[in-house]
């Protein structure tokens, strides 16, 4: 099912009487049968987007719909949806099975019929073996994946995950990972992931939106995000290394770092922030390049040679601090000192105006 | 401290045991070194036999099995009441909370002021509804009306610290739950069944143990409420530690102190069964 936000704004009253725009005119559609990764920065509104889309708040303005059906007004409880908390929320005191049945005893479904639903959804998350468990007697990987049962087990019209890995240490994360994807896959439901690991969100999801200050950046297939930032934010919020920026200009269609010619384009001249992934320089050999550096630190990690070069500022600020790591082939053998001349793929350089703009 | 600890707790205890085996007890004799005719269990024997004593046993299992459990949904229900309405928690908490710290005796005779049958203020709202006046505490009140007005009294009076400990107690629970449990479709009386009860039931049951304590050694209320007398007529609403005061103010009859010793022992080993009772049936219900 399809759920779409239209206008969608909630304000916070904070100690200090300020107004927070935790969500701002947020417009949004989120596909059917998609899993979705929400992903911004700690405090950028995720949760609260999620809960507005719960019902465990209540927006200010805008519209929510499920569907044809306008759910802004509809109760959590009426609501339809499963929510998995960010620290899972399980009932302490109940057992695996009994935190499981209870949205189906609310739901008054038959007893039966309820039983048997409990323990195909164990299954579906592997914890069959595990129903008489309380929660405090489960690793962190299976209270989340008892959360999700009992998020799923009443089959909901639409999945929402509040960073649901965030508690869990590496491998389990990989592995919890996988497994969402799997169940999501498998039951084919409307699932919204939030999460402020853009890696996370990258491996999992159909598409990504991106949020800051409760505003939607951009949204898209993860690699098309990646490939094609809207602005600055994006760019630098995707990827790791972080993409590099430099300051420059453009003049009669060149573009110069610190006097320097980096690249060409079309653009009109002005001041411009550039972006430039790590993995896009190009060592050039023949060393005709004019943008070129002295290596100062270099750090090898199987096949992938990681080059991080810092030229302090000098004369009198007019030339720019610049530290910046490249992703090189380890084969090439450069070492701390050495002079290397870059050139820079064009798709994984990208323009923006002073202010982050994408410059087209 | 541990030596503090026997000084002041076991040995009053054991000392009761020990004066309610004496026979014929007469604490001031000897200029005050007491006199005793040896050692007996007859003090037990005398005190089953008496009638006010099972009066007073009677009482205090009709005020403590009642009250206790009555005051505790009540105060639970005002808790989480309360807890939907912040902004007139802090004047609902000093409304419950004045009985606690105000003296129990002076409170219980305000109430039987209300309990007046022709004054009260009781009676005044019955009559609102066309109930005649009932004589609650009087010469001629019903063992039933007396028993009711102690109970209302004995409820109230300890509402306070019932609903101070489940209002913090409800502060610790995490919103979270609440917010599962809307997801979860459960209606409010499912959230309180399913959710409240059994995530304060740690507390529920030190406030079922304490305040049964506590009313199985009512005394204060009977005396607030009905003076001296000890009821409507005299002695009608007498408790166990009504019954143990009672005799040992007449310690210089042979043998009354033993009689009071031998009570308050009684009274000791009830409060113990009922506190084991309570612990036990709970292991099986209490969560964590
Ligand atoms: N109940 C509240 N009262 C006041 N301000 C709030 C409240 N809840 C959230 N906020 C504010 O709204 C903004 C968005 O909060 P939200 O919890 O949605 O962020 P988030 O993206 O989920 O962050 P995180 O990654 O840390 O969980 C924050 O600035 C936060 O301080
Ligand atoms: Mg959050």
């Amino acid at each position: 099912m399809e759920i779409k936000m239209l206008d969608l704004t909630k304000i916070f009253i904070s100690k200090d009487k300020r107004e927070v725009h935790a969500v701002d005119h947020v417009d949004l559609t989120i596909p059917s049968g998609k899993l979705i990764g929400l992903l911004g920065p700690s405090g950028c509104g995720k949760s609260t987007t999620l809960y507005l889309i719960a019902g465990l708040l209540r927006q200010n303005v805008g519209q929510i719909y499920f569907g044809e059906d306008e759910v802004s007004d509809m109760p959590p409880e009426k609501r339809g949806i499963g929510l998995v908390f960010q620290n899972y929320a399980l009932y302490p005191h109940m057992t695996v099975r009994e935190n499981i049945l209870f949205p189906l005893e609310n739901l008054k479904v038959d007893k039966v019929e309820a039983k048997e639903r409990t323990i195909e959804m164990a299954n579906l998350v592997g914890l069959g073996e595990m129903l008489d468990r309380k929660p405090k007697e489960l690793s962190g990987g299976q209270q989340q994946r008892v959360a999700i049962a009992r998020a799923l087990v009443k089959k909901p019209r639409v999945l929402l995950l509040d960073e649901p890995l965030s508690n869990l240490d590496a491998r389990l994360r990989l592995q919890t990972r996988e497994e969402i994807k799997r169940i999501q896959r498998e039951t084919g439901i409307t699932t919204v992931f939030v999460t402020h690991d853009q890696e996370e969100a990258m491996s999992i999801s159909d598409e990504i939106v991106v949020m800051k200050d409760g505003v939607i950046q951009q949204m898209g297939e993860p690699q098309h995000v990646y490939d094609h930032p809207q602005n600055l934010f994006v760019a630098q919020f995707l990827g790791t290394p972080q993409i590099n920026v430099f300051n420059g200009v453009i003049k009669n269609k060149k573009i110069f770092v610190n006097d320097m010619l980096i690249s060409k384009t079309d653009l009109p001249d002005q001041p411009v922030k550039i972006g430039v992934r790590p993995e896009g320089f190009i060592v050039d050999l023949e060393k005709k390049s004019d943008f070129k550096f002295e290596i100062d630190l270099v750090e090898t990690i199987g096949r992938d040679t990681t080059l991080i070069i810092e030229v302090p500022g000098n004369e009198g600020g007019l030339l720019d601090k610049i530290t910046f790591k490249a992703i090189v082939d380890a084969s090439l053998k450069i070492k701390a000192g050495d002079w290397v001349h870059f050139n820079v793929k064009p798709e994984k350089m990208h323009l923006f105006d002073l202010e982050g703009k994408l410059l087209k | 401290m541990l030596i503090l600890m026997i000084v002041f707790t076991f040995y009053p205890l054991i000392n009761a045991f020990v004066i309610s085996f004496y026979k014929d007890y007469l604490p001031l004799a000897n200029d005050g070194a007491g006199s005793i005719t040896g050692y007996t269990f007859a003090n037990y024997s005398v005190i089953l036999k008496n009638q006010l004593f099972w009066q007073s046993l009677k009482n205090t299992f009709v005020l403590a099995l009642v009250s206790v459990p009555v005051s505790i949904l009540i105060s639970l229900f005002i808790s989480v009441a309360l807890k939907s309405i912040p902004k007139l928690k802090g004047f609902f908490q000093t409304v419950f909370f004045l009985p606690y710290v105000t003296n129990g005796i002076a409170v219980g005779m305000a109430f039987a002021v209300m309990f007046h049958r022709d004054y009260g203020l009781f009676n005044l709202i019955l009559g609102w509804f066309n109930i005649s006046p009932i004589d609650w505490i009087g010469g001629t009140a019903s063992w039933w009306a007396q028993m009711g007005a102690l109970m209302i009294f004995t409820i109230w009076e300890s509402l306070a610290f019932k609903i101070l400990v489940f209002t913090s107690g409800l502060q610790n629970i995490d919103k979270q739950y609440y917010d599962a449990a809307k997801i979860d479709h459960a209606t409010k009386w499912t959230i309180f069944k399913r959710i409240t009860v059994p995530l304060l039931s740690p507390l529920i049951l030190y406030i079922s143990i304490t305040s049964m304590i506590g009313a199985l050694k009512a005394y204060n209320s009977v005396i607030g409420l009905f003076g001296e007398k000890l009821g409507g007529q005299p002695y009608s609403m007498i408790t166990i530690v009504a019954f143990v005061y009672k005799y040992r103010s007449d310690f210089s009859f042979q043998g009354f102190y033993s009689y009071a010793a031998s009570a308050a022992i009684i009274l000791f080993f009830i409060t113990l069964i009922f506190s084991l009772i309570q612990t036990t049936v709970s292991k099986k219900r209490i969560h964590y």
